[in-house]
């Protein structure tokens, strides 16, 4: 065995508290590590179930067309077919899960035509654009075009 | 402009942060100058610069503490440490730093003073120094010598550690290659010189005041040694600055229009003023004069306080613009934001003011407890370095 | 109504893809227990989107979708996604060595889409980009996470674990494409997370749901019957600041030089 001469012994002593404070911190970090750390990459695996976990908003068109189906269709052979219900009529997964309880807003046409189709020069050329102003000289969008099936 | 850089994240603590370690690892530095480069010159510093270093060393954690949008979970840093990220990394260099350099240091340094105080001292500061002798209270001739070798193999350990600390610190910010200010292999070695500087810097302010206060004179050929190095350190790290802000200039990549818009606008005053011109070339003057000319003691002193505390401004400058003006521009090269300081929040100025007069305090409660200049405890015929 | 859908599956194209697992996991949702739909492998999902700049009209229906979705803060510098308005200058040919730098704005996120130009540009360039997180397969924000608070999930997604991070926003500072901020509710950082909740369910992200041009799609690199190929394969594509090489995930068609 190791001897410690006489004249060391205060720093055998200051070893064994370093041991100690290493020993007092891997109990500590034990009892600290966090379940199902590191499984399947430096984090905790239950992160992403509860990344999972988050309340829904938006529905998706599927369950739009769960009773729906007969607007679904005509957008879906319309030029608009593209858009998803909720890109217009806004989330709906509360009215899905109790259509009862909630509605979709009402749509403000004009602002919401805008959108898409108010002339901007940063648009593509393919988009169709129209002087909101000039074009419908004050009527609302909806008095002449249809929008789950749009016509120029 | 990315709508997510308007909110300056990294506030005046973050400022702080680099600064103080800064001077922990100058003032280490300045310390190994005597123990193992032999400079004999500085010796009566080496004590009052490492109780300086542990002063700010305590207070270091603070401000990163209290940035934290959790500081409760900071001990994560511990337990499931990252081994990719540097900040993580930079938790175990601190406690390294810390604990097996400049504790075990200053307790080998301090044993007798120590060992004598824990027979003389009464009530809690003798259960103090009790404490603090580990039970043994063996101040032999041999055990002396023991603890020198001891001293200056940790010493030795204690300047790659200290180059480790604070380089460290600039390998968090040089190692982000989103951000072109920061992202440079010279941000290490940059911050490493700066360290000294303000570190010497700090050391020699805190001498000259000790003394005052103390009514000890001060020992001419100390502070002008010290005001040597610091003059050198100075130099290199001068010449790393200019080297980096030569070559972005020169190579003028995609992100100088925008950076170079910066320091002409937001950070002229901060950068070009105050951190070139009154933080670093005014003091190189002045210390440079004292190098090439025969000046008066008194006021070669003066021009050493002036350059000293110059010095520091430059040097609290230098992290300013680092961490601050590394999140004025958008990383998209178009755009800038503005850091607005608030005073009474968690990471506003007043905060930043306390952990800055927070080590000071410390320091002069260490000072205290255990006295730089004391010869008490010296066996007979005196330690061997004392 | 089985007919009907198989009609609409039929009539609609690709994008609509995702709807059959989606019909799957609704009976789970509408019962409020999303968390009980059927099982995700984690191992056999690769994910990543593609975005069209040329298709992009600006409408700024995604953005508002992700701050719905979400709950995200309603100021615009807390932004899981936005869109830029990108307007470059023409060449200056009197002294065509002068740099032009582009005007780009973004008012508030491009949430309520872009009114035109206050200063328009002659003659200038203009389109819209969309931006996200890249999700990143080489992230530096992961990288440089001191607890892994924030991670590559095995499916490719670059996720925050909300219940761990300590906010210290170095995730934020190295993120190249400002895509990180902090959530002033819980001190902890936040950012797009692939809509995570809706990808596992089947359904599409939030912002591709809403795109009414399919300026957004959603892909999974995994799936060999994933559209996304098709359209790697036939489109020239870039991810933002490639000489970054982050491994980022969000392909672009028809990205301008300019664009940072």
């Amino acid at each position: 065995m190791l001897r410690v001469p006489k004249d060391a012994e205060h720093l055998l002593r200051l070893a064994l508290l370093f041991a100690a404070g290493i020993a007092l911190f891997l109990i500590v970090r034990a009892f600290l590590l966090p379940a199902g750390f590191g499984e399947l990459g430096h984090f905790r695996t239950g992160a992403i179930a509860a990344n999972q976990q988050k309340p829904l908003h938006f529905a998706g068109r599927a369950a739009c067309d769960e009773c729906h189906s007969e607007v679904v269709t005509k957008l879906a052979a319309s030029k608009h077919l593209q858009i998803g219900c909720e890109s217009c009529h806004g989330p709906a997964a509360a009215h899905v899960a109790d259509p009862d309880a909630t509605k979709p807003a009402k749509i403000d046409a004009v602002d919401l035509c805008s959108r898409c189709h108010a002339a901007n020069p940063s648009r593509p050329r393919t988009q169709p654009q129209v002087d909101v102003a000039a074009h419908a000289e004050g009527e609302v969008c909806t008095e002449c075009h249809e929008a789950h099936d749009p016509t120029p | 402009m990315y709508p997510n850089e308007m909110e300056l994240q990294w506030s005046i603590l973050i400022v702080l942060y680099p600064f103080i370690t800064g001077l922990v690892a100058g003032a280490f530095i300045l310390a190994s100058l005597q123990r193992v480069f032999k400079v004999e010159a500085v010796k009566p510093t080496y004590r009052l610069a490492l109780l300086t270093a542990l002063a700010f060393m305590l207070v270091a954690p603070l401000p990163l503490q209290l940035h934290l949008g959790h500081p409760e979970r900071s001990f994560e840093m511990f337990t499931t440490p990252h081994k990719t990220s540097a900040m993580a990394m930079f938790g175990f260099v601190y406690l390294w730093y810390l604990l097996a350099v400049l504790v075990i240091e200053i307790w080998l340094e301090f044993r007798p003073l120590i060992v004598h105080r824990a027979a003389s001292e009464k009530g809690l500061l003798r259960l103090f120094y009790r404490a603090l002798t580990l039970g043994s209270t063996n101040l032999s001739p041999r055990s002396l010598e023991i603890d020198d070798r001891v001293g200056r193999f940790i010493t030795v350990v204690g300047i790659p550690s200290a180059f480790l600390l604070h380089g460290y610190v600039g390998f968090i910010f040089g190692s982000i290659k989103a951000n072109p200010w920061w992202s440079t292999p010279l941000m290490p070695i940059v911050f490493l010189f700066s360290a000294i500087v303000s570190g010497i810097a700090a050391v020699l302010l805190i001498y000259i005041i000790y003394c005052k206060s103390q009514k000890i004179p001060i020992d001419i050929p100390c502070l002008d040694t010290m005001a040597k190095y610091l003059y050198y350190a100075f130099i290199v790290d001068f010449s790393l600055e200019m080297l980096d802000l030569i070559h972005r200039i020169y190579v003028a990549d995609e992100s100088f229009q925008s950076l170079d818009f910066m320091v002409k606008t937001r950070l002229w005053g901060s950068q070009v003023l105050l951190q070139i011109v009154l933080g670093t070339l005014v003091p190189l003057t002045l210390l440079g004069l004292t190098q090439v000319r025969k000046i008066s003691i008194a006021v070669r002193q003066r021009m050493y306080v002036l350059a000293a505390a110059l010095t520091m401004v430059g040097i609290f400058a230098m992290r300013w613009n680092v961490v601050i003006g590394g999140q004025l521009f958008s990383k998209s090269f178009l755009g800038y934001t503005t850091y607005k300081m608030s005073f009474a929040t968690r990471e506003g100025l007043l905060p930043a003011l306390i952990v800055m007069v927070l080590p000071v305090f410390i320091l002069w409660a260490l000072v205290k407890l255990f006295p730089p200049m004391a010869e008490e405890g010296a066996a007979p015929g005196g330690a061997p370095h004392l | 109504m089985s007919l009907d859908r198989r009609e609409f599956l039929a009539q609609g194209t690709f994008y609509l893809m995702l709807t059959g697992a989606a019909s799957e996991a609704w009976s789970f949702i509408e019962s409020g227990k999303p968390q009980e739909a059927p099982g995700y492998d984690v191992q056999e999902h690769w994910w990543a989107m593609f975005i069209d700049v040329e298709k992009c009209i600006g409408c700024g229906r995604c953005v508002d979708a992700c701050k719905l979705e979400n709950d995200v803060p309603d100021e615009a510098w807390f932004s899981r996604t936005w869109v830029e308005r990108y307007t470059i200058p023409p060449p200056d040919m009197k002294n065509p060595k002068r740099d032009l730098l582009p005007i780009v704005d973004s008012p508030n996120g491009g949430r309520n889409g872009f009114p035109p130009l206050e200063h328009p540009v002659e003659g200038a360039k203009s389109f819209f980009v969309p931006k996200l997180c890249n999700h990143c397969a080489h992230s530096p924000c992961v990288q440089v996470c001191p607890v892994g608070a924030t991670f590559e999930s095995p499916d490719g997604v670059v996720l925050v674990d909300k219940t761990y991070c300590i906010g210290c926003r170095y995730c934020v500072q190295a993120c190249p494409y400002g895509c990180r901020f902090i959530d002033p509710r819980t001190n902890t950082v936040d950012k797009c997370s692939l809509c995570y909740h809706r990808i596992t369910k089947g359904l599409t992200t939030a912002c591709c749901e809403v795109c009414p041009t399919t300026a957004r799609l959603l892909g999974d690199l995994r799936n060999p019957a994933d559209p996304i190929h098709e359209l790697l394969r036939t489109h020239k594509v870039q991810v933002l600041k490639p000489n970054l090489a982050t491994g980022a995930k969000a392909y672009y068609n028809g990205l301008d030089a300019a664009v940072r």
